[in-house]
């Protein structure tokens, strides 16, 4: 046994790579998601440009997340892609319309509502392949050694359906409390009465999952009810985020919906997470069995605690650079 | 009819690297110019560099924005079609890749989101500071991936363990025997492509005698840069030949259609090579010139193809011509840059319409020769994933079906042709509309309708679907 447990702190940094990338890349998506509903152009012009100069940096965590994987352990990427192949293709898809939708919309003229419905469809596709993903982590894999020996629609079930409607609802959560914070007038009137909405659908969502979940999955009903006596925490601080963000919005704060909608996510996540420690790849392969040598997650490790501050240090600088309301105007460079 | 999964996923993997690779060999060169000309503008003022500044900003937004969505697509290619060769190769691939992520990608995206709305919200030298970011961060992502890519042609610094990849030295792996001159070679091929784009848009104004100034600032800096990058693309490509010649003899054979290995080995011109008679039809060759080349003397020995087993050749016939049509273009690029640069020095370039012309039809052939290139080195590494350790039969995704990996690649071919040509058709606008009068420039804030950010103030496109229709 080494003095320090390598693998464990990359758990810790892949789990907040992926924490990042889900709070950030799911508010923009979730501002996709919320595109046709919006009230006119004028606010979807705004809702866009609230993400616009930001969305490409939020979108990198998951690259982080993808080659991270690979680097600390390599069985998780090496299962999960052949796994999700066609899910991880309908993700991909959807980033990539999602993404061009961006500089194309605005220089689409006539054709501009194309681009709408292709950056609500991307927005609402990834986010659905992404809760999917989440789904077929619960459910586990059949592997033979690190090879995927399952079938092309093993991940598609009636649980991974609703986990995957689960993170487009959340998703839409995250993006409607951000839209609060960044717009004014019309717009932020239109999401202060579609947000309690949301949350409503998202608690909905929550209780199906925590029930389904232990039903479905012996090794998850064994788990939770065997720790019961200090587990029911999570599902009573859910409760009290979720009613605070119920009361911050009657209030009209503009920034604590955003904030608690953040804790919520945070809740969901480390519950998923205790949830399937210490398998990294269910029902079979631990982290440490998913893991790659010393040698390399040492040599990355360096370089990361490194740079991740300052990644984040001017990441947080580019949204003060653009913090504060934004019109549906403004300029274009 | 039998779908095959390994084929499927070779022409999807070609498909989308392809796809990916010409927008980034655009946007390093192009992240360079704009990094060059913001400085230019901060320190003179001159308001004609700030204007095309922002023109090319535009530009470049559009085709990052494609660089940046079909390369999403690259991170996962390895784990979805690739995963044997990913999980064993996971200990060298993992960490550079993350690499390139944490130095390079985070600092292109954020400071990108800086660079096109920032303008107005920024301090001007900290706007300059993000063109710069961006530049440096096309670079530093261009080492890693290409150190990931020479290391699979020029395998060093690890030792194979039961079919893993297992670390001996960071550094000869990293810094591996190819490293060095495919970075030089695709550096190069960046400014030049990048330097053919803007020359060939501004040679295109100027013959019909739009944005003179500007157009000609603009002409002139290319073809300073291009009459020094060409020629010496001609020789870093030469020192890379001979690189991979040392390393890996049986590429070469392949690009140069020699089947025997013999002493005195022609240059063949033209030829047609036949893998099945291992032979070349049609063949055009000068005597002894190819051992030259190769070995600096009339007589060295060059191998030849048949050297190796049938199963450890390349296909010849796409490695032998993608390379005579780099080779040619890059022929073609050096005369183009001089013949402008001699007409420079004569101070006659602006006047001599029909090289105008000549450069204005020059920007998709760099683009031609860069794919070109990479169908050398990647075709000719076959049938190796990585060179000599892995093949690509044991490298593929043991669970994936032929019919999974045709659905997917037809589905990628439909999603980048909607993507790609309106890409093309908005690029199209920008460079119809030209970047903005000189003499608006100080009154533009005020003039400008209320329109959402984005790379294209609304009353170019505005002025040119009248333009148009």
């Amino acid at each position: 046994m080494e003095l320090i447990d390598l693998t464990l702190i990359w758990v810790g940094i892949i789990g907040l790579g992926v924490f990042m990338y889900v709070l950030m890349d799911g508010f923009d998506l979730g501002v996709g998601i919320l595109f046709p509903f919006a009230p006119d152009d004028e606010s979807r012009d705004a809702m866009m440009n609230s993400v616009a100069p930001v969305w490409d940096g939020n979108e990198t965590w998951l690259v982080l997340g993808g080659a991270g994987l690979l680097a600390a352990f390599p069985m998780i990427y090496a299962v999960f892609l052949p796994a999700l192949y066609l899910g991880v293709f309908l993700l991909l898809a959807g980033l990539i319309f999602r993404g061009v939708a961006f500089e194309f919309r605005f220089k689409a003229g006539s054709q501009r509502h194309w681009w709408d419905r292709a950056f609500f469809g991307g927005s609402t596709v990834a986010s659905f392949a992404q809760g999917a993903v989440v789904g077929a982590y619960i459910q586990g894999f059949e592997t033979d050694g690190f090879r995927y020996v399952g079938g092309a629609f093993d991940w598609l079930t009636p649980f991974t359906l609703m986990t995957g409607l689960g993170v487009v609802a959340g998703y839409a959560l995250l993006g409607v409390t951000w839209t609060i914070l960044k717009t004014e007038g019309r717009t932020q009137q239109w999401a202060f009465r579609l947000a309690p909405w949301l949350l409503g659908i998202v608690l909905g969502f929550f209780v199906l999952v925590s029930l389904w979940t232990p039903l479905a999955h012996e090794r998850v009903m064994s788990r939770w009810f065997d720790n019961l006596s200090w587990l029911w925490l999570f599902p009573a601080l859910t409760l009290i985020m979720a009613l605070a963000v119920f009361h911050w919005l009657r209030k009209r704060a503009e920034a604590l919906p955003f904030i608690g909608s953040m804790a919520l996510f945070a809740l969901f996540y480390i519950g998923l997470l205790i949830t399937q420690w210490p398998y990294a790849v269910p029902p079979d392969h631990t982290f440490w069995d998913a893991a790659s040598d010393p040698g390399s997650q040492l040599f990355l490790l360096v370089g990361v605690l490194f740079l991740i501050p300052i990644i984040l240090g001017y990441t947080a600088w580019t949204y003060w650079v653009f913090r504060g309301k934004v019109g549906s105007g403004g300029y274009g460079h | 009819m039998e779908l095959d999964p390994l084929l499927l996923s070779r022409i999807q993997f070609a498909f989308v690297v392809s796809f990916h690779a010409i927008f980034p060999v655009f946007t390093i060169g192009l992240a360079s110019y704009i990094a060059v000309l913001e400085a230019i503008a901060f320190r003179t003022g001159d308001p004609v560099y700030q204007k095309l500044s922002q023109f090319w900003i535009r530009i470049f937004a559009i085709v990052f924005g494609m660089g940046v969505v079909s390369g999403i697509v690259m991170a996962f290619q390895f784990g979805t079609n690739w995963s044997v060769f990913a999980y064993s190769s996971a200990n060298f691939l993992g960490p550079v890749l993350s690499y390139e992520v944490v130095t390079a990608f985070f600092l292109e995206a954020t400071f990108l989101g800086i660079l096109l709305f920032g303008r107005d919200k920024v301090p001007p030298g900290l706007h300059l500071f993000a063109a710069c970011m961006v530049a440096i961060g096309t670079f530093i992502s261009s080492f890693w991936i290409l150190s990931a890519n020479s290391w699979m042609h020029t395998p060093a610094g690890i030792e194979m363990v039961d079919g893993l990849v297992q670390m001996t030295s960071w550094r000869e792996a990293i810094f591996n025997a190819s490293l060095p001159y495919r970075f030089s070679h695709m550096a190069l091929a960046s400014f030049i492509t990048g330097g053919f784009v803007v020359a060939g848009v501004s040679a295109w104004y100027l013959v019909r005698g739009r944005n003179p100034r500007s157009s000609r600032k603009a002409l002139r800096m290319c073809i300073v840069m291009l009459a020094v990058a060409t020629p010496l693309q001609l020789l870093v490509g030469d020192l890379h030949g001979l690189n991979t010649l040392e390393h890996q003899p049986i590429k070469v054979a392949a690009m140069e259609g020699h089947w025997e290995t013999r002493q005195g080995a022609p240059l063949i011109l033209f030829a047609i090579p036949d893998s099945e008679a291992e032979t070349n039809h049609f063949e055009i060759a000068i005597p002894r010139l190819g051992s030259l080349i190769l070995t600096h003397s009339l007589d060295g020995e060059v191998q030849g193809l048949t050297s190796v087993p049938a199963e450890d050749r390349p296909p010849v016939g796409p490695v032998f011509w993608s390379f005579r049509i780099m080779v040619g273009l890059g022929m073609l690029f050096i005369f183009v840059s001089l013949a402008g640069a001699w007409q420079l020095w004569r101070g006659r370039l602006f006047e001599s319409t029909r090289l105008l012309k000549l450069i204005s039809l020059m920007p998709p052939l760099p683009f031609i020769a860069v794919l070109a290139g990479w169908f050398v080195t990647e075709i000719g590494r076959q049938p190796w994933i990585i060179y000599g350790l892995l093949r690509i039969e044991d490298a593929v995704t043991p669970s994936l079906s032929g019919w999974m990996a045709l659905a997917t690649l037809l589905g990628y071919i439909a999603v980048y042709a909607v993507v790609f040509s309106a890409g093309l058709i908005y690029l199209r606008r920008v460079i119809l509309a030209g970047p903005d009068p000189i003499e608006a420039a100080d009154d533009d804030r005020a003039a400008r309708p209320k329109r959402p950010w984005s790379a294209v103030p609304a009353g170019a496109v505005e002025l040119n679907s009248q333009r148009e229709s």
